[in-house]
C-alpha cells in the first residue's frame, strides 16, 4: 500500500519536472511565433532603409539602425582594449593579494548592477558633470562600464587555458613579458576574446534602459558620412529605445513588432555565432 | 630599451586593471552624492516610509514606501514562481537526460531554448506583456471585480502582470546556475544513494539537489537581483500608478519609477528620484555582498 503511493507521488513529480522542462521551449517558441506573426509585415525595404517622414507617412528605422552600430563601435572600441587589459594583468602581471580581490570584486559588482543604475550613473556623470549631454558618446562612455566584467572575465577564461608551457617557452627563448604577451598569449586566447567581444555586442544591442536617459532618442540618419563623427556627439536612439517609444509614447505596434523581429534575429545570429566559437575553442583547448 | 618598454606594459596593463575599480567608486560616489541631500530635505522618515506621492501638486508629497515594497513583494513573487519552475527545468536537463540519446538531444534542445530565452532582449518581453498579457489580465480583472465600488480598474496592467514577466526573465539564471552546480555533484554520491535502493527521484531530491545546495542559492539570489534590477519590461505591463502592491493594483517599483519621471522631472522632486535610485542601489550592493558570502562558502565545499 505504501509502495503505491509512493509511485503516485513520483509520477506526479515526474509530470511536473516535465511540465515545467516544457515551459521554456512553449515560451520561446511562443515569442518568436508571435513576433514573427505580427511583425513580419512591417519589415520592409522602406522600413529598414529610411527614415520615418511626418510628410509621406512611412515610417523606417535605418536611423535607429545608423545609431545602434555607432553606440557599438564607439563602446567595443575602448572597451576591448581595457577588458583585455585588465584580463592580462589579473592573469599574467598580478601577485595575488589585495590588489587583485579589489579588482576582481569590483568586477564582479559591475556586472551585478543593473542597467537602470548605469543609465542613472551614465546621465549624472557623463551626460552633466563632463556636459556631454545626451549623446552616443554619453551612451558608449555609459555602456563601457557594462560589457567591461564580461570582455574580463572571457579573457581571462580563455588566458588560463593556454598552457604554462608557451609562457615559459617563450620566456627562455629570451622573449621580454611582452613581446610574450603580445605574440603568444594574446594569439592563443583570441577564440576567447572575440566570444567576449562578440557576448557584449549582443548585450548593447539589447539594452535598453541604460540608454534612455543617455543617448537619448533621436532618430535622423548622418547627413553625410562625415556627419557621422558630428552625430557621436549628438542623441540617438537605438532600436530598442525606438521599440519602447513606439510601443508606449507612439501606440504604433506594427512599428515596435517589426523591430522586434530585427532585433531578434540580431540576437540569435550572435548567440549562434557565439556558440560556434565556444565550440572551436573547446576543440583546440581539448587537444593541448 | 627593452626594460622600458616592459615596464610601460605592465603600467598599462594594470590601468585597465584599475579601471573597474574606480568605476565601482565613482558609481558608489555618485549615487550617494546625489542621492542622500532628499533625504535630509525631505526628511529620511517622510520619505523612506511615507505612502502619498505627489511630486507636482502645489504642497508635493514625497513618499516612497509603497514604490520600495512593491520592488520587494514583486520581486520575492517573482522568485516564488520562477524558482521552482528553474530548479525542475535544471533537473530535467541534468540528471534525467543523460541515460539515452534521445534524452541527450532534447536536453540539448532545451539548453539552446534557454540561452536563446536569455538573449532577448528585455523590451520584447515588455512588449509581448503588453499586448498579451495585459489583454488576459484585464479579462481576469473584469470577472473579480465587476460591481466592486473600491476597485481602479487598470485594463490589465497590473502587479501579477509585472510578476509574471519577472518570474519568465529570470528563468534562465536560475536554470543555467542551478544545472551547473547539479552537474557538479560527484557521480558516487548518486551511485551509492541509489545502491541503496533509493530511486531516481528520491536520489535527486534528497541526495543530488542538497549536495547542490549553495549553487542553487547563487542562481536564486543573482534572480532576485536580475528581478530587483528589471526596468523596461516591467515598466511596459506594470501600469505605473504608484499603489499599495496588490495582484490587481497598477504598481510602480523603484526602477520603473526612474523610467518613468527621469525624464521630466526637476528641483527637490529630481533629487527624490535620485534618492530612489540609491535605494535601490544599496539593495543591489547588499545582494552582491550575499553572493561573494555564497561564492566563498562554495570555493571552502568544494576543496
Amino acid at each position: 500500500m505504501t509502495k503505491k503511493k509512493c509511485r503516485v507521488s513520483e509520477l506526479f513529480l515526474y509530470g511536473a519536472i516535465y511540465l515545467c522542462a516544457a515551459v521554456s521551449i512553449v515560451l520561446l517558441a511562443y515569442i518568436i511565433i508571435y513576433v514573427l506573426q505580427k511583425g513580419l509585415k512591417s519589415i520592409t525595404p522602406t522600413f529598414l532603409t529610411t527614415v520615418s517622414s511626418a510628410r509621406k507617412g512611412t515610417v523606417g528605422i535605418a536611423g535607429n539602425i545608423v545609431n545602434t552600430i555607432l553606440i557599438i563601435l564607439v563602446t567595443m572600441l575602448f572597451a576591448t582594449p581595457i577588458g583585455i587589459g585588465a584580463a592580462i594583468y589579473l592573469n599574467e602581471y598580478a601577485k595575488p593579494g589585495k590588489l587583485v580581490s579589489a579588482i576582481e570584486f569590483a568586477t564582479e559588482t559591475l556586472s551585478g548592477i543593473p542597467s537602470i543604475i548605469f543609465g542613472l550613473f551614465g546621465m549624472m556623470f557623463f551626460g552633466e558633470t563632463l556636459g556631454l549631454g545626451y549623446s552616443i558618446l554619453t551612451g558608449s562612455l555609459t555602456l563601457i562600464l557594462m560589457v567591461l566584467p564580461l570582455i574580463t572575465r572571457n579573457t581571462q577564461e580563455a588566458l588560463k587555458t593556454v598552457p604554462d608551457g608557451y609562457r615559459n617557452g617563450a620566456i627562455g627563448l629570451g622573449a621580454g613579458k611582452w613581446y610574450m604577451i603580445r605574440t603568444i598569449l594574446i594569439p592563443s586566447a583570441m577564440p576567447g576574446i572575440i566570444t567576449g567581444v562578440i557576448l557584449a555586442i549582443g548585450r548593447i544591442v539589447g539594452e535598453s534602459a541604460a540608454l534612455l536617459f543617455t543617448a537619448g532618442s533621436a532618430k535622423l540618419l548622418p547627413k553625410s558620412f562625415l556627419g557621422i563623427f558630428d552625430k557621436i556627439f549628438q542623441s540617438g536612439g537605438t532600436l530598442t529605445i525606438q521599440l519602447y517609444l513606439s510601443a508606449t509614447s507612439e501606440g504604433d505596434f506594427d512599428s515596435a513588432f517589426g523591430i522586434a523581429v530585427v532585433l531578434l534575429v540580431i540576437v540569435f545570429a550572435i548567440n549562434l555565432i557565439t556558440k560556434k566559437l565556444t565550440r572551436r575553442f573547446d576543440v583546440t583547448r581539448n587537444s593541448n | 630599451m627593452k626594460k622600458v618598454k616592459e615596464s610601460i606594459a605592465k603600467y598599462i596593463f594594470l590601468i585597465a586593471g584599475i579601471v573597474a575599480i574606480i568605476s565601482v567608486l565613482a558609481i558608489t560616489l555618485y549615487m550617494f552624492l546625489k542621492g542622500a541631500p532628499a533625504l535630509f530635505q525631505v526628511g529620511a522618515p517622510q520619505l523612506l516610509f511615507g505612502t502619498v506621492w505627489k511630486p507636482t501638486a502645489a504642497e508635493p508629497h514625497y513618499g516612497i514606501f509603497y514604490i520600495i515594497l512593491s520592488s520587494v513583494v514583486g520581486t520575492l513573487c517573482s522568485v516564488l514562481i520562477g524558482v521552482p519552475i528553474g530548479l525542475l527545468t535544471a533537473v530535467f536537463l541534468t540528471d534525467l537526460t543523460n541515460s539515452s540519446p534521445l534524452g541527450r538531444t532534447v536536453s540539448k534542445i532545451l539548453s539552446s531554448a534557454v540561452e536563446l530565452l536569455a538573449a532577448i532582449p528585455s523590451v520584447i518581453y515588455g512588449l509581448i506583456g503588453l499586448m498579451v498579457l495585459n489583454p488576459l489580465m484585464y479579462k481576469l480583472e473584469k470577472h473579480f471585480f465587476t460591481g466592486s465600488e473600491t476597485h481602479q480598474f487598470t485594463g490589465g496592467a497590473n502587479m501579477l502582470s509585472a510578476i509574471i514577466v519577472l518570474a519568465i526573465m529570470i528563468l534562465p539564471t536560475v536554470i543555467n546556475i542551478s544545472a551547473s552546480s547539479i552537474r557538479a555533484v560527484s557521480q558516487s554520491l548518486r551511485s551509492a544513494s541509489l545502491a541503496l535502493g533509493a530511486t531516481k527521484l528520491q536520489t535527486i531530491f534528497r541526495v543530488v539537489i542538497p549536495a547542490a545546495r549553495s549553487g542553487i542559492m547563487t542562481g536564486v539570489v543573482l534572480g532576485i537581483g536580475r528581478a530587483l534590477g528589471e526596468a523596461m519590461a516591467i515598466n511596459m505591463v506594470a501600469g505605473g500608478a504608484v499603489n499599495l502592491p496588490l495582484p490587481f493594483n497598477s504598481v510602480r517599483f523603484l526602477t520603473t519609477q526612474l523610467v518613468s519621471e527621469m525624464s521630466y522631472a526637476s528641483g527637490l522632486h529630481r533629487q527624490v528620484l535620485f534618492t530612489v535610485g540609491l535605494v535601490l542601489y544599496i539593495f543591489i550592493l547588499s545582494i552582491n555582498l550575499i553572493l561573494t558570502r555564497l561564492r566563498k562558502k562554495g570555493e571552502k565545499a568544494n576543496d
